[in-house]
């Protein structure tokens, strides 16, 4: 076994190992995704969180070979472990085959971040919600129906026989979120992947969407790969938490202890620069500079220009620090904590 | 209308130094037309509804609600982008005393100095086709405040201040990240030495680790050249942070106005409580609340009590009937809430 892969076992629905996705540019290869190694236990979230362009996303479309050109996986696995049937190796799969086409929808299914894209225009909001049932389950009609009936109300959508016959447009961002909560979770998948959920929403909406997305989870035994930038939303959804830095897990471990201890430089830097976290402080604890631009990703760990206990000859150069367990149960990518211990 | 008519010598008041910005009973409400040949008005929506607020000098004033509460709206319209329905925008320039909201165009251009906005986005708040000098230095040419000479220098002055390089001036703004181009729409925003500066959003679209920067580049700004801040943003525990006193707005009304800390540790209105119970906490031992019911009161079709009334939780019999009054409940802390009308007196 490779250093750093988790065993097999029973309580892991989603185990991806050195994943990397890269996509080739007229301006040369971008290193979108370079290496994440990232675990997902049954039943339970885990908040994935990053800045915008470290790769979050493309991490969460790979996992259903969603990435399109000129964007390719170049090297990974990303193995499902579904309660029924043999494991699968996601990245193995052919685009066209039928498994692929099953699997979308029925054993892990998404949730977008735009919903009105999301969304068809030009469909009634249960023929939308059928079409899922009907690609998944062998049902009539008139059982489609009343599943999706059923569907509808229990994320929360008041009047879901006025809603039904609908189209998206006649429907409040609020409401649009929860139809497409309802599709994604209407198969009863085992995996669901939620890229932002709730960035676009409000925060009372916010509240409204998380609160069903979480209720929905714990019933129907899911487990969730919860994509956010906002800390607040991770701390309060999710069981673990994973920090991603240009295209890396930089630190992954139990939302409790990675919130109130980070161990990656990084993730101490945007902790602490959190308002919520300064309420006395005139002056809050930024970290300097800036995400760099992935086609000019720094040697050694990218993020020692910024990091405030850099190594000099050590963090700079070579390969990035590998994601090792420095503690039981936390996974930290970095040279300086690996001294430290 | 003669400037005379609108300047009030600042003498008048000179016992008490007036407050830089005084906002009476501001009200901006746009018709609806039904569709068609004959665009005959079917409705009202009341974006911004009989707004009170003072802002003094140096000052920052929070301004938080949902989206569509007539946050965006109220700056605009004190800003005079909007020509107010009804009320009076009282504003201490150089010159004393001006009414912003009954003055003409051409007496308002000068105004414009003193006056600037931040926007949100980075990306589409600054014209991709001038390099960043002309953007920053484009002010000082409109108002022909130095010679066309003169103006490399106060841009690269302006660039140092906001933590940028004097060299970067020749550049175009594709050349930047998201935070480096607000510091840019911060210099252009501040080369006038405005007294108002609105910040509309304008940390949102950044990421968190530059959020910071930018928060501290805007206090540190306040300190040297003495701004007051209008600072609209839906990010509550952002608003906390930099604000002196909030504003909490809700379906084109003032519902709660106070000092910060007060406002946040001891919320007065339902809203203002059902607002906070929705941010999510990133200490992971504080619950946030899920069970929030309702959805944002359209402005188009308002209740004829108070907006607030079909979501509120602590809602009681007169709360469908009467409109309540922003009511100063007790020395500077504004409620308009029947609530808290009954137990004030």
């Amino acid at each position: 076994m490779k250093p750093g892969m988790t065993p097999y076992s029973e309580d892991i629905l989603l185990n991806i190992v050195n994943l990397k996705v890269y996509f080739y540019t007229d301006e040369g290869e971008i290193r979108a995704v370079d290496g994440v190694n990232l675990t997902l236990k049954r039943g339970s979230i885990l908040g994935l969180v990053g800045e915008s362009g470290c790769g979050k996303s493309v991490t969460a479309y790979s996992i259903l070979r969603l990435i399109q050109n000129p964007g390719r996986i170049v090297d990974g696995q990303i193995l499902l472990n579904p309660r029924k049937g043999a494991p699968i190796e996601m990245t193995s799969l052919s685009l066209r085959s039928a498994q692929l086409h099953q699997l979308r929808g029925g054993l892990g299914s998404m949730i977008f971040q735009e919903p009105m894209t999301a969304l068809s225009p030009v469909h009634t909001i249960e023929n939308q919600l059928c079409e899922a049932i009907f690609i998944h389950q062998h049902v009539s009609r008139a059982e489609a129906r009343k599943i999706a009936f059923k569907m509808l109300s229990r994320v929360g959508i008041p009047g879901p026989e006025i809603r039904m016959q609908q189209y998206p447009h006649e429907l409040s961002g609020g409401m649009r979120q929860r139809i497409l909560i309802a599709m994604a979770l209407v198969c009863q998948p085992e995996l669901l992947i939620a890229d932002e959920p709730t960035t676009a929403l409000d925060v009372t909406i916010q509240a409204q969407v998380l609160g069903v997305i979480k209720t929905l989870q714990r019933d129907f035994g899911t487990s969730a790969l919860l994509i956010t930038h906002d800390l607040g939303v991770v701390a309060q959804m999710a069981d673990e938490a994973a920090v991603m830095y240009v295209g890396r897990i930089v630190e992954q471990a139990k939302v409790q202890l990675l919130m109130n201890n980070p161990l990656h430089p990084y993730s101490m830097g945007l902790l602490a620069s959190l308002p919520a976290r300064n309420l006395r402080r005139k002056k809050l604890p930024a970290i300097e500079g800036s995400v760099p631009a992935l086609t000019e990703i720094p040697p050694g760990c990218p993020f020692h220009p910024r990091c405030a206990h850099l190594i000099p000859g050590k963090c700079d150069r070579g390969n990035p620090p590998a994601l090792n367990e420095l503690v039981p149960g936390r996974k930290v990518a970095c040279y300086w904590r690996e001294q430290c211990l | 209308m003669s400037d005379k008519a609108n300047t009030r010598s600042a003498t008048t008041a000179s016992s008490k130094t007036p407050p830089l910005l005084e906002v009476k009973g501001l009200c901006k409400y746009f018709p609806i037309f039904r569709k068609g040949i004959w665009r005959r008005q079917i409705g009202l929506v009341k974006a911004v509804d009989d707004i009170n607020l003072t802002l003094n000098t140096g000052e920052t004033l929070g301004l938080v609600g949902e989206s569509g509460s007539g946050k965006t709206t109220t700056v605009r319209t004190i800003l005079r982008a909007f020509t107010p329905t009804s009320g009076s925008v009282f504003f201490l320039s150089k010159k004393g005393l001006i009414n912003l909201a009954t003055l003409q165009m051409r007496d308002l251009k000068p105004l414009r100095q003193e006056m600037q906005l931040i926007f949100q986005d980075p990306f589409s708040s600054l014209n991709p086709r001038m390099t960043v000098g002309e953007i920053i230095g484009e002010p000082l040419k409109i108002h022909r405040l130095v010679q066309n000479s003169e103006i490399k220098d106060h841009v690269a002055e302006m660039l140092k201040m906001v933590g940028l390089k004097p060299k970067h001036r020749l550049r175009y703004p594709h050349a930047f990240s998201g935070g480096q181009r607000q510091r840019i729409g911060i210099a252009r925003a501040l080369i006038m030495r405005p007294s108002l500066v609105i910040a509309d959003e304008a940390v949102s679209a950044l990421d968190v680790s530059v959020q910071a920067q930018i928060i501290n580049l805007l206090v540190d700004l306040q300190q040297q050249l003495g701004i007051a801040y209008i600072f609209v943003a839906h990010d509550l525990s952002v608003v906390r942070h930099i604000s002196k006193r909030v504003a909490v707005m809700y379906a084109g009304r003032i519902v709660e106005w106070a000092a910060t800390e007060k406002l946040f540790t001891e919320p007065q209105h339902p809203y203002t409580r059902l607002l906070m119970s929705a941010v999510p906490n990133p200490d992971p031992r504080v619950p946030m609340n899920f069970l929030l019911s309702g959805e944002p009161a359209d402005p188009a079709r308002l209740p004829s009590g108070c907006a607030f009334e079909p979501r509120c939780p602590e809602k009681i019999a007169v709360c469908s009937r009467e409109r309540p009054e922003l009511v100063e409940w007790e020395a500077g802390w504004w409620v308009a809430c029947h609530l808290r009308q009954e137990s004030g007196l």
